[in-house]
């Protein structure tokens, strides 16, 4: 009320910083194990190299798929449910199409200027879009996973062959976006440490 | 160090550093488990649960045309088929054991004289490939019952001519399309495909199908199987 400074902002609050960090050591294991599971029956005509593949061997591969796809649900509904709650949700709509263009154009020309903890139109698009990918990977996995009890699962994603192909391409989307925010990260650094402390809003 | 090692190094600590250490902890040693593999024993018991949790005795796996069939019809197995071990049908007998009450070993003109169950359905690979078969049969659950089979038992273990073995749980053994199948594609079982008689169980993954069965047993004790103790997942329902 009388106080002059409004009370430091944290850029990530924890809830979120913990689901990150829980979220990209899981999806590793889970994308890298999928890749050996991958390797037992090519979709396409490549398989992915022993070396970014967990596990060793098919059962060992699916044993750490069906395990920590437990944890990366888990996790993914603490996520949404916190964001939810919290108004987080927020800060990813609304997105303009004309915005997406402009700040896409001034990212990939280097002109784009990052505020720490404010989302531009291009982050919203990559986020919504992996968080979708996210949901479509869970319900392919279920649907490969159990085609006869979770019947209305597998149909709703057009059956159990196709839905072997949804998983594969929904992982190849978050796969995209991961080599993206890499990248990001890479290029502006700053927005690493915030989401290991939290970070304050900057004045 | 050789560049190339060090570039190798380099890449494994860039690109998946933390996962890939993780090949090492692989049920490799199932003797001496460690960390990983007691967490991975952890959870695969977690999902039996949540298996036995989600199976519905009334939930049909999905029928197939004819027309549908995968022809021709694709071999599997832990071995080449030229290795196929070819069981003498006139010798034939399925031993039976546990808690059974008549264990007279059934011939194969016997088995063929029960009322059978013809079925088109799919058989999910744990590799991921699917193929769709006609099968033909005796239900194992009518089977159980006329031999007075203790179906409050929680395991129908299997043992098979080439050594492999497997279980099933109670409740899936008793679905009404898990079959002791005697003929595959409308003809007789051929080696290859298990003759005399193999397990045939839509409602779980293809290696819970166990070929050229020899003996049956209804039992309390946790059976295991070839996979399974290697580190599948026991349940494996579809």
């Amino acid at each position: 009320m009388g106080n002059s400074h409004p009370p430091d902002r944290v850029i990530h609050p924890w809830p979120l910083r913990l689901t990150h960090w829980v979220n990209a050591v899981v999806i590793a294991v889970m994308i890298g194990s999928g890749w050996q599971i991958y390797d037992a029956s090519p979709l396409f005509g490549f398989t992915f190299p022993p070396l970014v593949t967990v596990g060793g061997w098919l059962g060992a591969a699916i044993a750490w798929h069906l395990a920590c796809m437990w944890i990366l649900v888990a996790n993914g509904t603490i996520y949404f449910i916190w964001s939810l709650a919290s108004g987080h949700f927020k800060k990813l709509f609304p997105i303009r199409p004309s915005e997406v263009w402009n700040d896409l154009r001034g990212a990939l020309t280097f002109r784009l200027h990052h505020d720490l903890g404010v989302y531009n139109a291009v982050q919203k698009l990559l986020y919504v879009g992996v968080l979708v990918a996210g949901v479509m990977v869970v319900l392919s996995g279920l649907s490969i996973w159990k085609p006869v009890q979770l019947w209305f699962v597998c149909d709703l994603l057009g059956g159990y062959s196709v839905a072997r192909y949804v998983h594969f391409f929904a992982m190849s989307a978050i796969a995209g976006f991961i080599a993206i925010h890499l990248l990001l990260v890479v290029m502006v650094p700053k927005v690493l440490p915030p989401m290991i402390t939290g970070g304050r809003a900057e004045p | 160090m050789s560049p190339l090692y060090r570039r190798e190094m380099l890449f494994r600590a860039l690109a998946l550093g933390a996962v890939s250490s993780l090949p090492a902890c692989n049920y490799e040693d199932p003797d001496h488990p460690d960390l990983a593999d007691r967490f991975l024993r952890m959870m695969s018991s977690w999902n039996d649960r949540v298996q036995q949790a989600l199976f519905n005795p009334h939930t049909l796996a999905p029928s197939y045309r004819p027309d549908q069939i995968t022809l021709p019809p694709r071999f599997n197995a832990y071995y080449d088929i030229s290795q196929v071990t070819v069981v003498d049908p006139a010798a034939y007998r399925l031993q039976l054991g546990g808690q059974i009450q008549d264990k007279a070993p059934w011939t194969l003109p016997a088995l063929n004289a029960l009322p059978q169950q013809q079925q088109i359905t799919r058989l999910i690979c744990v590799e991921g490939w699917r193929v769709i078969g006609q099968w033909g049969g005796v239900p194992l659950g009518d089977f159980l019952r006329r031999v007075g089979a203790d179906t409050t038992c929680r395991y129908v273990s299997f043992r098979c001519a080439d050594g492999y073995y497997s279980s099933i749980d109670m409740a899936s053994a008793l679905h009404p399309q898990t079959i002791l199948a005697l003929s595959f594609l409308g003809a007789p079982l051929t080696p290859p495909f298990g003759a005399p008689v193999r397990l045939r169980i839509p409602t779980k993954l293809g290696f819970k199908n166990p070929k050229s069965l020899v003996q049956l047993a209804v039992t309390n004790v946790y059976p295991g199987g070839y996979w399974e103790d290697q580190g599948y997942n026991w349940f494996s329902g579809s």
